[in-house]
């Protein structure tokens, strides 16, 4: 029996990382199902759960398993499930019910080539837009794009974090390359790990709101058992939780969801930046694509083009604001990432016509050549 | 000798024995007059009661439908999911929390066809969980188009010409899936059927229980069959037969339908597996 | 009903005896406990409730406090209590 936290030096691949992530921040159940090429997230969780009295189980598709980790969060636990894009995509209607019934949980993408099944065993970031409006109807997403082991490890945590805090499905947007890929992660004391629970309810179980928001927009979660007695669908609902099919009642209930995203982005959004502040272009990238953009910005930085690089964690929700206000001082943007124009696209938006904004893009399989990068740099700008 | 005089006793601040496990601000519930959803409901409601297992220790979730409307009038922890999920979301909870009593109330639109494969695969694991199937050969709430347990030939709005397809014998499916109890009543039996659904609530393992209901407003009309033809059906052309075999329990009620309880048998159920093949606790 | 034998201690059994309930506003007048109480006790009312259905009325005081009517009602409409014995009490 080793213990959740494996405090040390390890040489691990990404998948593995992820799920020590996972029991480092105290997932306690984990609904999974086999996919190339997140298989490993699920393998180690089955073999690492008992460990620290959690529960694995292999559901029949990924939409089962996905939704088990639905029924596990309401039992006041911390739940993951791990796929790949094929299960990816049936795991979307239950996303939604994630969201509508604000219910914890992580969801960890493993991007491989696509459409359909495309290159199982080859790496992409062509589910960015997915992740963002895969489900039907409107809602707000957090999705955060690791670009190693070692961030798969804490992103996880930060994931659970931040599912936990804002009671929402997050998304983990790994990628083949990263989630095999084996380096050096750091696992720290678990004194030094920040972890956060779910909020609560103080209140006496009778005529409780289980839906109504506290003063950060976000109603304290009862769990299963504890005399509540709530009630949870996927209908709209009133702050009660009970079904009332009008437009008053929506218009209050998507207000609140967007709100609790939308009014806490500051908290949400996390960026990196490397020689951005002399930059008059700016490389935006995430995830393993970041990895090349920065020996991309080295190089144009060499043959004497100012830029540099903004790195995304949080992809989703988009951070408008940080490229927006690069826009009133750049010359412009390229977007570096594994698929054929998707988070440019957000890019441009922000840009607005103030400056251009291209893609550096990838159909899938490998990473964007920093040569590529480098010479849309110069042809551009 | 002379009658004694008889007194009313009225059990107190209890209009209704059952209030305590309603969510009476949300009556009167959606169901059509002669719907035996609401029958069924209060059958499991009562088998809930009866098993003086605390209301606390209970969990209902159910799908899309008209009967998986029932985990929203249930006072206890319940769940509306999404369209045939509600298997894999007790799951998750009996899972993550085996000491929960979990039960299914959906229909057979919710549970066979869009949820079939969640259905079998629970089964197979002999998941401790409690399914109540309301089945009224029809999907009630879309307007009546032709379900997997229509009856061959039988009108829907989408077989105005009669079903070609053949319906799903569910107490065969549940059994040879590896489900440990299965028994089929009607609505009209209720108290075999209370009976039944408080002993699979009891019963260690997967137990799966479908109860035939009329559905008068879209099953009903469109094969000339009033509320109270079902039931005479039910009551006329029903036999109860424990123990049949689950090869002969298609449903036809030119022949007479088989009742009863099919499966009850002993099995180890897969949280209890679990827990002591992986988390090192033993069965007591 | 005459019996061609009968028990030694008719006269002091007590057939248990029951009062109907009907919650006439939440009835949807499917009429189920009418047709299936064992002792004929309900018939459908004239009146009309708040939805506009007839719910069920007590015709012959005739009930046994079997539950059936209870169980049967989709709606939690109707409910039976027992009568009980001033002396048994």
């Amino acid at each position: 029996m080793k213990p959740a936290v494996l405090t040390g030096k390890h040489f691990i691949n990404g998948d593995i990382a992820c799920a020590e992530g996972a029991i480092a921040a105290g997932c306690l159940f984990f609904g999974g199902y086999p996919i190339t090429p997140a298989t490993e997230v699920a393998e180690h969780m089955s073999e690492r759960l008992p460990h620290v009295g959690g529960t694995y189980i292999q559901m029949e598709d990924e939409i089962a398993a996905m939704t088990s980790i639905l029924g596990g969060a309401w039992t006041g636990k911390k739940t993951m499930t791990a796929t790949s894009g094929p299960g990816f995509s049936l795991m979307m209607e239950t996303v939604g019910l994630a969201v509508v019934t604000e219910t914890p949980c992580v969801v960890v993408n493993v991007q491989r080539g696509g459409p359909s099944t495309g290159l199982p065993t080859q790496g992409a970031q062509a589910d960015m837009m997915q992740a963002k409006w895969g489900s039907h109807g409107d809602y707000e997403i957090i999705a955060l794009a690791p670009s190693s082991p070692q961030e798969m490890f804490d992103l996880t945590i930060t994931a659970f974090n931040l599912s936990e805090k804002y009671r929402t499905p997050v998304f983990i947007m790994s990628d083949e390359i990263v989630g095999h890929m084996s380096e050096k992660v750091v696992i720290p004391e678990p004194e030094a790990i920040k972890t956060f629970s779910r909020v609560a309810p103080d209140q006496p179980t009778e005529n409780f709101l289980p839906f109504k928001p506290g003063p950060n927009g976000v109603a304290p979660m009862p769990a299963i058992g504890e005399g509540y007695k709530v009630h949870v669908t996927g209908l709209t609902h009133d702050e009660k939780g009970y079904p009332v099919m009008s437009v008053d009642t929506q218009a209050e209930m998507m207000e609140r969801l967007m709100g609790k995203i939308r009014n806490n982005l500051d908290d949400i959004i996390m960026t990196e930046s490397y020689l951005l502040e002399d930059a008059e272009v700016v490389v935006v990238s995430y995830g393993v694509s970041s990895r090349t953009s920065y020996t991309a910005v080295d190089m144009a930085r060499k043959q004497g083009i100012k830029a540099g690089l903004l790195r995304l964690i949080t992809v989703w929700p988009f951070p408008d604001q940080i490229i927006k206000d690069l826009a009133l001082r750049v010359k412009g943007f390229v977007t570096v990432e594994i698929n054929m124009g998707q988070i440019s696209r957000e890019v441009e938006r922000c840009a607005g016509y103030r400056v251009p904004s291209y893609l550096a893009g990838h159909p899938g399989g490998a990473v964007v050549p920093p040569e590529e990068v480098v010479q849309i740099l110069k042809e551009a700008f | 000798m002379g009658k004694p005089a008889l007194k009313e006793v009225i059990p107190e601040s209890h209009p209704h024995p059952l209030e305590d496990l309603v969510r009476m601000d949300r009556i009167p519930h959606i169901w059509c007059s002669g719907c035996g959803t609401g029958s069924i409901f209060t059958a499991c409601l009562t088998a809930m009661k009866n098993t003086g297992i605390d209301y606390n220790d209970f969990a209902m979730v159910s799908g899309i439908g008209c009967s998986g409307r029932g985990a929203g009038y249930i006072n206890i922890d319940s769940f509306h999911t999404t369209h045939g999920r509600a298997i894999p979301f007790a799951t998750g909870i009996k899972m993550a929390k085996p000491e929960t009593n979990v039960i299914v109330f959906s229909g057979d639109g919710d549970l066979f066809a869009i949820g079939g494969n969640h259905f079998i695969h629970a089964a197979r694991r002999n998941m401790d969980i409690t399914v109540i199937c309301v089945n009224n050969f029809i999907y009630g709430m879309t307007g009546g188009q032709a379900a997997a347990t229509t009856p061959h030939n039988a009108r829907s709005s989408t077989t105005m010409g009669g079903n070609p397809e053949s319906p799903f014998n569910l107490p065969l499916l549940a059994y040879a899936a590896g489900a440990t109890y299965v028994a089929r009543w009607t609505m009209l039996h209720s108290r075999d059927l209370t009976d039944s659904i408080e002993e699979a609530i009891n019963h260690k393992g997967f137990s799966f229980i479908e109860a035939l209901s009329p559905c008068p407003i879209n099953y009903g009309r469109r094969n000339k069959e009033k509320p109270l033809d079902s039931l005479k059906l039910y009551h006329d052309r029903t036999i109860i037969k424990n123990n049949a075999d689950p090869g002969e329990l298609a449903i036809d009620f030119r022949k007479k339908v088989i009742l009863g309880k099919f499966v009850d048998v002993e099995k180890p159920c897969h949280d209890e597996e679990y827990g002591r093949m992986y988390l090192g606790e033993t069965n007591e | 009903m005459k019996y061609w034998r009968v028990p030694l201690d008719l006269d002091e059994v007590q057939v248990t005896r029951g009062v109907v309930h009907i919650i006439e506003d939440r009835c949807k007048g499917c009429g189920y406990c009418i047709e299936y109480c064992s002792r004929g006790v309900l018939e459908f009312s004239k009146e009309f409730n708040k939805n506009g259905y007839h719910p069920p009325r007590v015709k012959a005081e005739d009930c046994l406090n079997c539950h059936y009517c209870e169980l049967l009602c989709p709606e939690f409409a109707i409910f039976s209590t027992e009568l009980v014995a001033e002396t048994a009490v």
